[in-house]
């Protein structure tokens, strides 16, 4: 059976990781290189590496830097953050991603989703979806960090790149992101039980609760998560453990 | 010398591989270059992306007659992995029917969702061993290894699957012929089982 995926989100705005509140208030924690090899380590079951700056700074991923990460990193390991182009996916593929995840490019150019999935097949494409509720009360995707509104609806959204050939969808709630206080669980319901490729939950998880409530109201089959590990003693293998008692399937070591 | 090539056709993560088979005490090349390839002891053939892309490359860079001659004549050890494993078939049906390698026959075709499986098969699942092989000396039966593909190999012959994963029906995650091996799973990317599974490949 197909194990449900624990997957430590690691944002990096150069020269260290950090985690935020919100997309904002952000605080360090810690370095890449050592945070990948403790993780690799604890043997988990995939990492998400995010270069948050990358798209606003106009600047390119770090190759050499992502080429080290991989290096440390015996598990699976998807990369974002400033990818623009397909020789972008393709070089960060060649440097040791194994999935990369595009975002304010797929938006401003949704034709980049069909050539990566064309070229690099759709299982290492990854779309990411940041949303918040706008100045009228609806739910709108946000492309630079958060920043630009796009007049987008997220589940519109997700349809789309689902039919455009991504592979797999990382949604994060911004207002749920860094609060602990519990994934948004009526938009990963409604976008996860309406495309048929895997939905990865990101934003807001506090505590395993939280982790058992979207996994058992929801259609994801993966969970991200950062602050929980950051800045509590919670870990990815005490949350399998947790969520194996309520009877999923996690792959515990 | 007891060297793996691991064949660079532009199909991506490559290093991963190179750095999987160093840390289960191997050496390893990444080429294209047919001489290299021919004094290798085994051949890795890796990939990520799509079968009418893996094939054209393999086929622009000359390599098609290095690979038979290695893996069907002199018979050295050959581990297809993900894409690679595929690109092993008869031939695949990605976009487009095009013709495979053909070292092991077979078809390789998208997988179907019975249950409301999700496709991309992404993430940790579990083998069921229906033969025993070298390749899983030291493994245990029913061990989750990671996939990430929406393809898969359906044997033309029975007696070349050695491991079936449950998802979709079922499919076969590690096919097997002489010294000729696939495994649709990254063991690069699998820790500790997948580790096991080269160092067993590098014993061949």
């Amino acid at each position: 059976m197909l194990k449900i995926r624990i997957i430590p989100t690691l944002l990096y705005k150069n020269p260290t990781l950090v985690k935020g509140i919100s997309f904002d208030s952000w605080r360090r924690v810690g370095t890449v290189i050592q945070a990948v090899k403790v993780y690799n380590m604890r043997e988990v079951d995939e990492l998400v590496f995010l270069d948050i700056t990358a798209t606003d700074e106009q600047r390119e991923p770090d190759y050499s830097l992502i080429d080290d990460i991989a290096d440390e990193c015996f598990m699976p390991l998807t990369v974002g953050g400033g990818v623009r182009s397909v020789d972008d996916i393709k070089h960060l593929l060649d440097v040791g991603a194994d999935k990369v995840s595009i975002n304010t490019a797929a938006i401003q150019n949704p034709n980049l989703i069909n050539e990566a999935a064309e070229i690099f097949g759709s299982q290492c494409i990854v779309v990411s979806i940041d949303y918040k509720k706008n100045n009228f009360g609806k739910l709108e995707v946000f492309s630079n960090s958060g920043k630009i509104p796009t007049n987008l609806e997220p589940y519109e959204w997700a349809r789309e790149v689902e039919k455009r050939g991504a592979g797999e969808i990382l949604l994060t709630s911004i207002e749920r992101d860094g609060t602990l206080t519990g994934y948004d669980i009526d938009t990963l319901k409604k976008v996860s039980e309406n495309v048929g490729i895997p939905v990865i939950a990101s934003g807001g998880a506090g505590n395993y609760d939280d982790m058992y409530k979207i996994l058992s109201q929801t259609k994801v089959t993966a969970i991200a998560a950062a602050s929980i590990f950051h800045f509590t003693e919670q870990t990815p293998k005490e949350a399998k453990k947790y969520l194996k008692l309520k009877g999923f399937a996690v792959r515990i070591l | 010398m007891n060297l793996t090539a691991i064949i660079d056709y532009k199909m991506g993560n490559l290093d991963s591989v190179k750095r999987a088979v160093e840390e289960c005490g191997g050496k390893a090349i990444i080429t294209n270059n047919s001489t290299d390839i021919e004094i290798a002891a085994r051949i890795i053939l890796p990939g990520v992306g799509a079968f009418p892309t893996g094939m054209e490359n393999l086929i622009n860079l000359n390599l098609l007659d290095v690979i038979k001659e290695q893996a069907l004549e002199k018979k050295i050890p050959f581990l297809g992995i993900c894409l690679g494993m595929q690109l092993i078939a008869t031939k695949g049906f990605e976009f487009n029917e095009t013709e495979g390698l053909n070292l092991i026959a077979g078809e390789v075709i998208k997988l179907q969702s019975h249950n409301g499986e999700r496709i991309p098969h992404i993430g940790w699942n579990e083998i069921h061993f229906i033969q025993n092989s070298k390749l899983l000396d030291g493994i245990i039966n029913g061990t989750d290894f990671y996939f990430v593909h929406s393809y898969h190999f359906v044997c033309e012959n029975e007696k070349n699957i050695i491991a079936k994963t449950p998802y979709c029906g079922e499919f076969n995650s590690i096919i097997g012929k002489d010294n000729i091996w696939g495994t649709q799973f990254h063991p690069e990317k699998s820790q500790k089982y997948g580790f096991k599974l080269l160092k067993n490949f590098l014993n061949m």
